[in-house]
């Protein structure tokens, strides 16, 4: 009890400027944390990362298997201009996945035509 | 300097006490500005995370993926057209894949059924035999039985013996996978041979040559969809960066919060604020002591603010899987991979939070309170 009254005590003489420093102390030390909590984890996740590639590699995936409600954002890079609008002729899309990614940026390169044309190497590497 | 640190430290003391003395309202204040700044971060972390995912795992993508297109749509590969493609100079390992979307009426999931390509040694798969994402793993509980009973489109049952999951630590990749032999992939769709495949890939032997191979893909093959290991990746370059949908929209969210914040703070003082800078100033502070006094303010609320909320969305995207984003990101798939993301950290995107969000509410404090300092004592307190 005294000692908590003596705690009690030391912070009320302290600061106020002291006491939001602590406190903003503490935070910082969160982060501190977790930036080491980062770069512990790393080697690991490096480890993982490397199977992910390798698994990539053997079945020749091309996309994150982020959404798996609608083959257009299961399958980003590979769905074509209409794939969101088949349904129906001027139907919406409607999944809520397809909100929350960008079609990809190859297809509106193509502005339109879906099939491919002859793209030099210059005009390739512009984003 | 000394001076100068001890006048600071008071005025810090003094902008604290003014602070506690509207405790209420500062604190509603820094809990929303702390919440925005939560929300913010953690789309920035899990977006930065998932684009480093992607980065790195499909680097292993295939270089080139040949697609034909009939009427707009995606549509079966002659199997003439691997031959044809084998022939261009440069390209090597054409084959055709086989994969596709099965929906499973049991439980309203959609799978990726796929054959594994020739050079898959590690993964084949026999006839009769699957393996599986562990997503669908847990889904179907195939733990209990050891098999996967699918009902294909043409209503035939196929009883599926499951010889391997697929590592749980893929799964952000490999979920919603069902890996067939290709003999079990036909006839559950009721492809036949001379259908084709669903598009092909190729390697190019000398990487430099990729855009003159795709000329060459064009050149035989006008009907078809060229889609590069480059397309694939700069895809995903682009997720989840500021202009998308979801960054889009929470950012929208914090504009409109933060204009709220400062409609609050613009719109003038509160009587209480303006005879407190009336009273600070007849008691002889000069109004640089006031603008600084209140630069504290919005410093000190930005700080915690934006420490806390930073801490808090690396805690909530790293340690506790962004589970408060999940539900955004299932939409209404049934099924939806468990994934850890590795901690990426872009400095870059950090500081670009700290402005966007510091600046406007510092300078939001500050231009009713200059407003009220250069104003004479007397006419403010009355």
């Amino acid at each position: 009890m005294k000692c908590r009254i003596a705690a009690r005590e030391v912070l009320f003489d302290m600061r106020r400027a002291t006491v939001a420093g602590i406190i903003l102390g503490v935070g910082l030390t969160i982060l501190l944390v977790e930036a080491v909590h980062a770069r512990l984890t790393a080697p690991a996740s490096a480890g993982d990362a490397a199977r992910r590639e390798a698994l990539v590699r053997q079945l020749g995936l091309t996309d994150l298997a982020l959404f798996t409600e609608a083959r257009y954002v299961r399958h980003l890079s590979q769905a074509d201009m209409f794939t969101p609008f088949q349904d129906a002729p001027s139907a919406f899309e409607h999944f809520p996945s397809g909100t929350l990614v960008a079609p990809p940026a190859h297809l509106k390169r193509h502005g339109g035509r879906l099939s491919a044309r002859p793209i030099g190497p210059i005009e390739r590497r512009l984003p | 300097m000394r001076r100068w640190l001890g006048r600071q430290l008071h005025l810090v003391d003094f902008t604290l006490g003014a602070l506690m003395r509207r405790k209420g309202r500062n604190f509603m204040l820094l809990t929303v500005y702390t919440l925005v700044i939560f929300m913010l971060a953690s789309v920035m972390f899990l977006g930065s995370a998932l684009r480093h995912e992607a980065a790195t795992a499909l680097k292993g993508a295939p270089e080139v993926t040949v697609q034909n297109m009939v009427m707009g749509r995606h549509a079966l590969s002659p199997p003439e057209w691997v031959e044809r493609l084998s022939r261009i100079r440069g390209a090597r390992n054409v084959h055709g894949r086989l994969w596709g979307y099965f929906y499973d009426q049991a439980n309203g999931a959609n799978y990726t059924l796929m054959v594994p390509p020739p050079h898959a040694r590690d993964i084949a798969v026999r006839e009769g035999e699957t393996v599986i994402g562990a997503s669908v793993a847990r889904l179907r509980e195939v733990h209990r039985t050891g098999y996967l009973f699918l009902l294909s489109p043409a209503g035939k049952l196929f009883r599926l013996k499951v010889a391997r999951t697929l590592p749980h630590r893929s799964e952000l990749l490999s979920a919603d996978l069902v890996l067939l032999s290709e003999k079990d992939f036909r006839t559950f769709f009721n492809l036949k041979p001379r259908d084709g495949f669903t598009d092909i890939a190729l390697a190019v032997r000398n990487s430099n040559e990729v855009p003159t191979v795709v000329n060459k893909i064009t050149r035989i093959l006008p009907g078809a969809r060229v889609i590069t290991r480059e397309d694939v990746l700069r895809t995903y370059e682009n997720v989840f960066s500021w202009r998308e949908g979801i960054v889009l929209a929470m950012l929208a969210a914090a504009l409109v919060a933060f204009a709220i914040f400062a409609f609050d703070k613009a719109s003038g003082l509160s009587a209480e604020e303006r005879r407190e800078i009336g009273i600070l100033k007849a008691v002889g502070w000069e109004t640089s002591d006031i603008i600084a006094m209140k630069l504290w303010e919005g410093g000190i609320v930005s700080a915690f603010a934006l420490v806390f909320g930073v801490a808090a969305a690396y805690a909530h995207v790293f340690l506790l899987d962004a589970g408060l984003l999940a539900p955004v990101l299932k939409g209404w798939a049934v099924l939806y991979p468990d994934f850890s993301l590795t901690p990426v950290i872009d400095r870059m995107q950090l500081l670009t939070l700290a402005f966007v969000t510091v600046v406007p509410f510092t300078v939001a404090t500050l231009v009713p309170v200059w407003k009220a300092a250069i104003t004479d004592p007397d006419i403010v307190m009355r």
